[in-house]
């Protein structure tokens, strides 16, 4: 038998499977304090919530509901907010999209990313008000506008690289 | 997309269980979450040493692309000065005019300002830093500003102390691990720092905006007495920064006192020094004469 091609029927490898769709949002969370970047307002959009809120669009069984929990709460040790406000925020988005998949019968493309770009408006501006508790509510909401903008218009892109490393996880051996 | 069929699991005791235990494991989750943030929020420091851990571990990285790339600094500022660059030349060419006045009457003061001070023998002590290290990172997803320094407590650096550049203030630190800290700058919404116009003394706050400006307020609301290209410094009220370290310079009034800009950008900044915290402990301490003299940061103006 050739050693090397795979096998006819064979499944992929069971923990690609389960460790790429994870390592991804858990890198992409990580991944702005790799960059030697000093930013002084919120200018690059909230990678690894793309990630996740794209996975669970594209993927809605494969995690379960609670899977906001950890991710979240990796979040939120590199983005400067509060311990808690992503890992509360992921998992009500992660429920939200859930009852979304039961309600729409038929969600293409455009409802996904409708979907996603409300989320990540929602998400974005609540943890801004739970990091600025006592600021002024309008300037808070008004800091982040440009990111959630930016963030809604990305997410296609995102998307597509969440296929992209769909395929890979589901590629034979 | 199809709905997925998991919701309805059937007849099997076993997966409608588990499919119920993982919605209770996820609502309990997520308030337990909201909770803890809202705590972390009144006791910001509880949970710093968690974070500053998990920060040590990218640290590195950083470390590697910083010295590879440099720093990308002020994306932000690069797009804003594109746009405005006609009206800024125009407004940079007056103040270059003016400044070029000011210059002339001021070197005079400064040449009198230093023999007098070399007569009273007053030493700069408030300057000597601590430690000296590089800004790496920063967060730049949330609205908080918090920059990663390149030391942490291998040089003695700890919550509470200034941090400056060679231009002004940058900000404080908030958390220190074994070899990176956490500092929380001037510009962050939370981050209030008592300034004085350098002028005449005129004491005011200085708020961040969180976009990398700063809001000036005086303590008396009855006249706005700002104008643009007004320099300010740290006043030393509140006992945290040290006095006379250069902070911001006012750009344009406003309502309810004035708009200034940061003189220390730290998005291009090289090197920072810590300082250590304005308490009546280290004022004394420094205050003593004999060989604590510590040589002043490279970049001190």
């Amino acid at each position: 038998m050739n050693q090397k091609g795979p096998r006819l029927g064979e499944p992929a490898s069971l923990w690609r499977m389960r460790i790429v769709p994870v390592a991804s949002v858990m890198f992409a969370s990580a991944l702005p304090l790799m960059l030697p970047l000093i930013a002084n307002s919120p200018v690059l959009p909230p990678l690894g919530l793309l990630f996740f809120l794209c996975w669970q669009l594209l993927r809605t069984e494969m995690w379960p509901v609670w899977i906001g929990l950890p991710l979240g709460l990796w979040d939120d040790l590199f983005s400067g907010a509060p311990i808690g406000t992503a890992a509360g925020l992921w998992t009500i988005a992660s429920i939200a999209i859930h009852y979304s998949s039961q309600r729409i019968y038929w969600r293409g493309f455009l409802h996904d990313w409708a979907i996603a770009a409300l989320l990540i408006a929602i998400i974005q501006s609540l943890a801004a008000l739970i990091i600025h508790p006592h600021a002024d509510t309008g300037r808070v909401l008004g800091l982040i506008v440009p990111q959630i903008i930016v963030s809604a218009l990305l997410v296609p892109l995102f998307m597509r690289l969440t296929g992209t490393f769909d395929n890979f996880r589901l590629k034979r051996r | 997309m199809v709905r997925p069929a998991h919701r309805r699991p059937g007849q099997s005791r076993k997966a409608q269980y588990s499919l119920f235990v993982a919605y209770v494991i996820a609502v309990t989750g997520a308030v337990a979450g909201l909770l803890l943030a809202v705590l972390s929020v009144v006791d910001p420091v509880g949970f710093a040493q968690l974070r500053v851990a998990s920060q040590e571990i990218t640290a590195p990285i950083a470390r590697a692309s910083r010295s590879a790339i440099g720093s990308i600094s002020g994306i932000d500022d690069t797009v804003g000065a594109y746009v405005a660059a006609g009206t800024q030349n125009r407004r940079l060419r007056k103040e270059l005019a003016d400044t070029r006045r000011e210059l002339v009457a001021t070197s005079s003061l400064q040449e009198e300002n230093r023999q007098l001070k070399a007569l009273l023998k007053l030493q700069e002590t408030d300057k000597t830093a601590l430690a000296n290290g590089y800004l790496l990172t920063s967060t730049s997803t949330s609205s908080k500003r918090i920059a990663l320094l390149s030391i942490g407590r291998n040089l003695g650096v700890a919550a509470g102390q200034p941090v400056r550049g060679a231009d002004g203030l940058i900000g404080r630190v908030l958390g220190s691990g074994p070899s990176v800290s956490q500092v929380l700058l001037l510009t962050d919404v939370d981050n209030i720092v008592p300034v004085r116009r350098a002028r005449d003394g005129l004491p005011a706050l200085a708020y961040g905006r969180g976009n990398g400006d700063l809001d000036i307020r005086t303590l008396n609301i009855a006249n706005n007495p700002f104008k643009p290209g007004d320099i300010l410094v740290t006043s030393g009220t509140g006992g945290l920064y040290p006095p006379n370290i250069p902070v911001a310079i006012v750009v344009r009034r406003q309502d309810d006192g004035a708009l200034a800009r940061p003189l220390a950008d730290p998005g291009k900044v090289d090197a920072v020094s810590v300082l250590r915290p304005y308490t009546p402990d280290n004022i004394e301490a420094q205050g003593l004469p004999g060989p604590a003299q510590a040589p002043a940061p490279a970049g001190a103006p």
